[in-house]
Formats: C-alpha cells, sequence, structure tokens
C-alpha cells in the first residue's frame, strides 16, 4: 500500500514539531527515518497513526485521505505500529498477548457468548509468533520476557492487525549490538515475506545504510534530504547537520 | 484466559452444588445451613465486584448501592405485586441492571481515582434517598412487613430447607455464569484494559464501552446477591446500599485473591466465618477483623488463593 504525506504540520505551543512535510513511501518499500534527537521522527509517526491530530496537511493511504480518521479507523485501513517503548499486555503469556490482539482485530472483543479464544485465533497467533520468532516463549508471561523479545510482541501484535504499512519506531531501541543486527534481520525478513510497506525510525547508522532501499532525514520537523543510501552519505547538507564526525570517521 | 476444557467449570458447578444440597439430607446444622444462604449473597456480591477489580482494573467503593438496589427492588416487588417470585428476582436484577447502567455512564470515563470516588458518592447518594423516602422504603428502620414467600415450582421458602437449596442454586449458577463471561473473549478484553489501556485502544477496543458493560453486569450479579440477602432477612435494610457494606465487598475480594476467580467466594467464607466465631467471644470483633486483614495485606501481600498460585507456580520452576 502506498502511503503519501502531504504538507503536513504539527505546532506543540509555538513550536513547529512537524513543519510542511511531504513524503512518499512506495508500496512494499523499506524505509528508514532518522534524524537527530528532536527532530521530530516519533511525532511523525504519530501523525500517521492517528495518535495525534494533525494541525494542516494529508495523510493519503493508496490516494484516501486518512488524516481525518481516528486511530483505529487507520489502523483497520491498514496503518500498524509498534511503539519505541514496547507496548504489550504484560500479565498475559506471548500467546495470550496476540490472540486477545488477533480477537480485537476481528471485532470479536465484545463477545460473552463463547469461550475465548473464538476459532481460528489460535492458529493466526501461532503464524504470528512463528514470524517474529516467538515460538520458543508462547507460554512466558509478557512482563518477564527480556527486552528484545518484548520489542518483537509489540511488532508481532501490530502484525496481527494485518498492517499494509508497519511503522516501527526504533525497533533497535535498548539493544546491544548483535541483538540488534538479529532484531533487524527478522524485521527485513518480515518486510520480504509480508510483502509490507515498511518505514522505521533507526540510530543506528550501520543498520540503516546497510538495511533501507530509501532514507529520509528529518531536522527540525522538516525534510533535510532523501534518498538512496549511497545519496544520503554523500549529501553534504546531511553530513553538516547530523552524519558530521559519524561520516568522516569512515 | 483458562487452559482447561469448557465443560470443567460445569462438573466442578455441578459437582458442589449436589454435595452443599446433600449435606442437609444427611445432618441438618441452622447454623450451617445459614452460613450458606448468607455465603451465597456474599459470593455473588464479591464476585461481581472482583469482575471490575480484579478484571478490569476499575476500583469501585460504591458497589453495595446495587446489591441494596436488588434488595430493595425484589422485597418491593414482592410486597406490591402478586408476581410469582422468581419473576420478582429477574425483574429485580433487570432493574439493578438499568441503575448500574445509569450510574455507569456517568463514571466509567473518568480516571482510576476518580472513579473509586464517584463511586462512592453516588452510593452515599442513593443510601440517603432510601433514608430519606420512608412512605416507601421505611427509612432508617428498613423495610419492614416481611417478604411473602409466593410458593413456586415446589419451592415454599418459609421452610428453611427450600431457601437453603433455593440460594445454593441461584448461587452456584450465578457463579458459572459470571465464571463464564470471565473466560470469553469479553473477558479477556478486559483484562486488555487492565494491562495496557492504550495498546487496547489502538487494537479497536471501546474503552468506554467495554467499561460500561462490565460494570452494569457487575451491577446486576451484585443485585442478584442482593435478592438473596433480602430473602434471607425477610426484608431490606438501608445497611445493605451503605459504605460499610462495600467495604465488606472489598475486604471478601482482597481476603480470597484477585486474580483467582473463586477467589472472593473464598474470602467471603473467611469474612462471614471470622464474623460469626469472633462476634460469639467478644464485642470487639472489629479489631480482630482488622488484624486478620492486616496480616494478609501486610504478611502474604496478596489473597489466599492469589498467594497459593504462587506457591505452586515457584514450586513449577
Amino acid at each position: 500500500m502506498n502511503l503519501e504525506i502531504r504538507n503536513l504540520t504539527k505546532a506543540f505551543g509555538g513550536v513547529r514539531a512537524i513543519d510542511d512535510v511531504s513524503l512518499t513511501f512506495p508500496s512494499r518499500s523499506l524505509s528508514a527515518v532518522i534524524g537527530p534527537n528532536g527532530a521530530g521522527k516519533s511525532t511523525f509517526f504519530n501523525l500517521i497513526s492517528g495518535a495525534f491530530r494533525a494541525d494542516a496537511g494529508q495523510v493519503l493511504l493508496d490516494d484516501e485521505d486518512v488524516g481525518g480518521l481516528s486511530k483505529a479507523e487507520r489502523m483497520h485501513r491498514g496503518i500498524g505500529r509498534a511503539f519505541q517503548v514496547a507496548s504489550c499486555f504484560p500479565t498475559m503469556t506471548v500467546a495470550e498477548n496476540l490472540m486477545a490482539s488477533v480477537t480485537a482485530h476481528i471485532g470479536q472483543w465484545g463477545n460473552v457468548s463463547r469461550r475465548f479464544p473464538p476459532p481460528g485465533v489460535r492458529e493466526r497467533a501461532d503464524e504470528m509468533m512463528e514470524l517474529v520468532g516467538l515460538t520458543q516463549v508462547a507460554g512466558v508471561e509478557a512482563a518477564i520476557l527480556s527486552h528484545g523479545d518484548q520489542k518483537l510482541l509489540d511488532i508481532a501484535i501490530a502484525l496481527a492487525l494485518e498492517p499494509k504499512v508497519l511503522l516501527l519506531d526504533e525497533p533497535t531501541a535498548g539493544m546491544g549490538p548483535e541483538e540488534r543486527w538479529r532484531m533487524i534481520e527478522r524485521v527485513r525478513s518480515l518486510w520480504e515475506r509480508q510483502s509490507l510497506t515498511l518505514v522505521f525510525i533507526e540510530h543506528d547508522m550501520d543498520i540503516v545504510f546497510q538495511v533501507a532501499n530509501t532514507i529520509r532525514v528529518l531536522c527540525y520537523g522538516r525534510v533535510l534530504a532523501e534518498g538512496t543510501p549511497d545519496e544520503i552519505r554523500n549529501n553534504q547538507a546531511v553530513i553538516d547537520a547530523y552524519l558530521g564526525t559519524e561520516a568522516h570517521a569512515e | 484466559m483458562s487452559k482447561h476444557p469448557a465443560w470443567r467449570d460445569t462438573i466442578i458447578a455441578v459437582v458442589v452444588l449436589i454435595i452443599v444440597l446433600v449435606i442437609p439430607l444427611l445432618h441438618r446444622s441452622p447454623a450451617f445451613e445459614d452460613f450458606i444462604i448468607r455465603l451465597s449473597a456474599m459470593a455473588l456480591f464479591a464476585t461481581s465486584l472482583n469482575l471490575l477489580v480484579g478484571n478490569t482494573g476499575m476500583v469501585s467503593f460504591g458497589h453495595g448501592m446495587f446489591y441494596g438496589f436488588g434488595a430493595y427492588a425484589f422485597a418491593l416487588t414482592m410486597q406490591m405485586t402478586e408476581l410469582s417470585l422468581p419473576v420478582a428476582a429477574v425483574i429485580a436484577v433487570v432493574a439493578t441492571a438499568f441503575a448500574a447502567l445509569c450510574v455507569g455512564a456517568i463514571c466509567v470515563r473518568l480516571s482510576t481515582e476518580y472513579f473509586a470516588f464517584i463511586t462512592l458518592a453516588v452510593q452515599m447518594l442513593f443510601y440517603s434517598i432510601i433514608i430519606s423516602w420512608q412512605s416507601l422504603t421505611g427509612g432508617d428502620q428498613g423495610l419492614r412487613g416481611g417478604i411473602p414467600r409466593r410458593e413456586f415450582f415446589g419451592f415454599e421458602l418459609e421452610s428453611q430447607l427450600h431457601l437453603y437449596q433455593f440460594c445454593a442454586i441461584v448461587g452456584v449458577l450465578g457463579l458459572l455464569a459470571l465464571r463464564h463471561i470471565s473466560v470469553s473473549p469479553f473477558g479477556q478484553t478486559l483484562r486488555m484494559i487492565r494491562d495496557n489501556e492504550d495498546r487496547a485502544s489502538f487494537l479497536g477496543i471501546v474503552l468506554w464501552r467495554a467499561r460500561l458493560s462490565a460494570f452494569t453486569i457487575a451491577g446486576a450479579f451484585a443485585g442478584l446477591g442482593g435478592v438473596l440477602a433480602a430473602l434471607f432477612v425477610s426484608g431490606a435494610y438501608p445497611e445493605f446500599a451503605d459504605w460499610p457494606n462495600s467495604g465488606q465487598a472489598i475486604f471478601a475480594v482482597m481476603l480470597g485473591g484477585i486474580h483467582s476467580f473463586l477467589g472472593p467466594v473464598v474470602g467471603g467464607m473467611i469474612l462471614l466465618a471470622l464474623n460469626d466465631l469472633v462476634t460469639r467471644y467478644t464485642e470487639y470483633h472489629g479489631l480482630i477483623l482488622g488484624i486478620v486483614i492486616l496480616i494478609f495485606a501486610v504478611g502474604l501481600r496478596r489473597g489466599v488463593l492469589d498467594f497459593i498460585k504462587l506457591i505452586r507456580l515457584g514450586r513449577a520452576r
């Protein structure tokens, strides 16, 4: 599904966190959004997913404006997201987390006439666990999962909603170098297998340049640059504003 | 979520019910029969509260108002009409559900702390209506004149044995219905809201609708508990709807355990047994009760069944 952002603007008390941003994420692309802290990356995701209402601009899913819809309605149209701080249901096991999410997604959350889970839901949850590699810990309570597994569970919950566009806010945040690569490999294989339009925020430049097809650089709420990894690597404005020493060090 | 097959709960309920019904055939003990009658009312009252507290994370301090509402609605229907007893009970429960729907519509959108306060406030309002509407409710004297216990299906509730059987059946069936709700997809939705309401709403759950449904269901079952209580005392008293009575339900929930379905029932047993035992030996039963609750709160830091569950889990690891 094609995700197009047109002239998106959001201000918090006079500060323009997102300032007239227009970007297109083509169907089945794998894009990274990078930028210094406070560049507006998370706000950008919040505006797309509907957690915040934009002051101006449009969010187009396959040319249909979803900017006026609630977050739940946007989710139904196919915008899924995982959070910077893993957001799951801590007292439930991994399997219960996913079964509950699938149940909610198929509109069965108010059902009192049968037992949980409704038919077919367990199988869907198994698929999700298989997909992100959590089958081993299916019976473990989410609260005692490792940090990385919690992030994976968060992504799996997002996948349970059958998104066409998936927004991942720092999928590798708080992980050690090795765990990061494992995580991003899973994300990439997910993208390949599910033919998703995937957008992720990432601070590790090695990962960004190696994994993403296209990179968008945000700075002070504006688009500083966009292009392939090679174009971004050699873009003088990006080097000055953000990559700086890191690029020279290479 | 339960890992057990669906019929397991029904089997347990049937077995328990048969045992309870057989006991008086072997040995009659008025004290035991009274205990079971009061327990059936208390079990419905406390377990329905736990649908809010344990399952949904909504702490209501005003649950007693629905217990009282059910008792008054039932007693008044029996006194003022010629309807049969089961019909009057159904009317009382439906009326209580409607009252809970109205109260819930005001309360459930509020955040945790304000929700607790406003349930308490509405309960005080309801209590003062009972006290001041003397012509209808009998005021602080309670609703007197007795409840006509019209015979139905061979049950004559004038007889202690029949009352015992009726209360046991209604209590067990009510608990089974609550259990059914708690293991349904809706019950799971309530746990999602308790765990992480932001994520739940992202998944398309309409928070206020789920909470209001839970509040209404809980109110209805508390009302059913009130019906049994009214039958036991053959009347209705304002104390049913007063805040210390809500406190009793909260104590039962805390003593028994909020994360086990039967926790509030066990808590109710402990509470009733303590009340009976302690009042026999001392007039300071509040003091003893307070100490016991402190032991649970400070010592176990959870209810009995939650504690047992924890130990079993610890062993399993």
